[in-house]
């Protein structure tokens, strides 16, 4: 399976990359030989083998529901290159 | 051309859990922004997401209680998109392996039938936080507290065909999670909130419309006109020859209709995929048996209950047992006054009417249920009368005492002594002779009517104390003997 430019570039866009047009061509390369690796280990016969769920075979562990956290919103919000009011600012956003 | 139209909602519940779904931040609602976001919420680097169990033990508990399957070996996947409100640059929620799978509940229609309603799935999921777009010039303010907020979506099949069976299943749903103590319900602040999926199709043709969602509607009301409004919109656009775009729409109490907010052309690719961070979650029978063996009474049993214990009336039944806490008040009322009609028609009517002019919940009720349960023990053994009970209920409301202080205090124990009503009977037909006079020309059966006057007349002399049964017979009497 061979991806083209405009894949890669929705691809980038849906990612939010801003990706150069001259990298285009080798990005769509590589991309396409991942895809080539899957379908040919497509070809092995896995019917007989249950999926997993996660490349460990183990099972989720629980927290027990307690506030842990303290209100911490001045170091956290130290490194942060806009903030007023206690609100992070980011450039207007309306759908 | 007769429409039908077909309705699937997804209904969003917050879980009411003390901390956030993946970490040990506070859910309070209300704190001053971004004091209850910690470094997992904000998508630190290094950070890592740590499942809450009892967010885990509320939704099997929605899961059993709509006799649903329950998922043995349930995963999170990541849904991936871009707002600044989600810092992570994605939502952990459940695609593939929900907690939930397919059950259902039973709305009643207002012809008193029963309809079955599927619901597909529900799943877990993390809250956005907040975004504010009117606090600075050509900034948005980002508010994380809410991020990470554990959700359960509930998605149902479109089995619903109009805007008031959409109505009562999410009032249905809105019962059964308040009862189970798994979500506050409260609508206005988001943490119940429903997304509607709306197509039309000429009836008895089988495949669906092109459909629209309308978001977050947050009343019962506005759900209902939100829904009449799209199905009323996407007819007279096929009418008049146009075609029912598929689109996010959003709705606008203020004016009452639907907009657009984004087509299917922009619409979101989430490319979701199993969550590495988090583990499948993997539960046995034993698991779901005790989360059965701990539910509550639900409100489609304790609506039958109350009709086969009590005696009440479907009507009266159903609205006493929709909400746990109502349902808990009416019924300690009824066993500490010892009758349960009286009890249900106070609660209904009297309760109902000074929560409603106040603006109050249950909850809040100046009268508690045993204080309200005292008065009508009063009321049941002739203490007092039923027009000096809503005296006494007034004073009650308005922090004055106990019924008995009360019924002390202003003197409102009913006067059952014959000689003083005979008394203030004779006086009352002793000054109005106008009105005797009238009663004896008019004809016998209309006098019955006539002595509603001299009823009123005595009840006033006696302040609404005296026993309106003796009143009535004294009065009666007497008068029909002046007119032979």
């Amino acid at each position: 399976m061979s991806l083209d430019r405009s894949d890669v570039e929705k691809i980038a866009h849906l990612a939010r990359l801003q990706i150069d047009e001259a990298d285009i061509p080798e990005y769509t390369q590589n991309l396409s030989n991942i895809l080539d690796l899957v379908d040919q280990m497509q070809a092995v016969d896995t019917s007989s083998v249950e999926p997993m769920d996660h490349p460990t075979d183990a099972v989720q562990r629980l927290r027990i529901d307690e506030v842990s956290e303290e209100n911490q919103r001045d170091k956290l919000q130290s490194v942060s290159p806009a903030v007023d009011l206690g609100l992070f600012q980011v450039p207007k956003v309306i759908e | 051309m007769e429409w039908e139209a077909v309705i699937g909602l997804e209904i969003h519940a917050q879980l009411a859990t003390k901390s956030k779904i993946f970490s040990g931040a506070s859910t309070a609602f209300g704190a001053a922004p971004n004091t209850q976001a910690c470094a997992v919420d904000l998508a630190l680097p290094g950070t890592l997401p740590v499942f809450n169990g009892e967010a885990l033990r509320m939704a099997v508990m929605f899961g059993v209680a709509i006799d649903a399957e329950i998922g043995r070996k349930s995963v999170f996947d990541r849904k991936n998109y871009f707002y600044p409100d989600l810092p992570k640059g994605y939502q952990t929620s459940q695609l593939f392996h929900p907690i939930v799978g397919p059950g259902h509940v039973d709305i009643e229609l207002k012809d008193g039938t029963h309809k079955r309603i599927g619901v597909t799935r529900a799943h877990l999921e993390e809250d956005a936080g907040k975004s504010l777009h009117d606090q600075f010039p050509g900034m948005s303010g980002i508010d994380l507290n809410r991020a990470g907020t554990p959700l359960l979506e509930i998605v149902s099949e479109p089995d619903l065909r109009s805007a008031e069976e959409a109505v009562a299943y999410v009032k249905k749903l809105h019962a059964i999670v308040t009862t189970l103590g798994i979500c506050d319900g409260d609508m206005s602040q988001g943490s119940f909130r429903c997304d509607c999926n709306v197509s039309v199709r000429p009836k008895g043709q089988e495949e669906f419309g092109t459909r629209t969602e309308t978001k977050n509607i947050n009343s019962f009301r506005f759900i209902e006109k939100a829904i009449k409004g799209e199905i009323e919109r996407q007819i007279d656009l096929i009418e008049d020859g146009g075609r029912v775009e598929q689109a996010t729409r959003l709705y606008d109490a203020e004016k009452d209709e639907t907009r657009s907010m984004r087509s299917k052309e922009e619409a979101n690719d989430y490319r979701y995929f199993p969550c590495p961070d988090l583990l499948p979650i993997v539960i046995n029978d034993d698991y779901i048996d005790q989360v059965r063996d701990s539910l509550p009474e639900l409100p489609d049993a304790r609506h039958a209950r109350f009709m086969e214990q009590f005696g009440l009336g479907d009507y009266d039944a159903g609205v006493l047992s929709a909400y746990r806490n109502l349902a808990d008040y009416f019924e300690t009322v009824a066993q500490v006054g010892g009758d349960a009609k009286l009890a249900a028609n106070w609660v209904m009517g009297e309760l109902s009417k000074f929560l409603n002019s106040n603006d109050l919940d249950i909850d809040d009720s100046p009268v508690k249920a045993e204080a309200l349960g005292q008065l009508l023990l009063r009321l049941k053994d002739d203490t007092i009368n039923g027009n000096a009970a809503k005296q006494v209920f007034e004073a009650m409301w308005n922090g004055e005492g106990d019924a008995d202080q009360i019924i002390e205090a202003k003197g409102l124990k009913q006067v059952t002594d014959s000689g003083a009503i005979e008394a203030m009977v004779d006086e009352v037909i002793a000054n109005a002779t106008p009105q005797v006079e009238q009663y004896k020309a008019a004809e016998p059966e209309k006098r019955g009517k006539m002595l509603g006057f001299f009823m009123g007349q005595v009840m006033k002399a006696s302040k609404g104390t005296a026993n309106p049964g003796q009143v009535n017979k004294l009065l009666k009497g007497k008068l029909d003997a002046l007119c032979d």
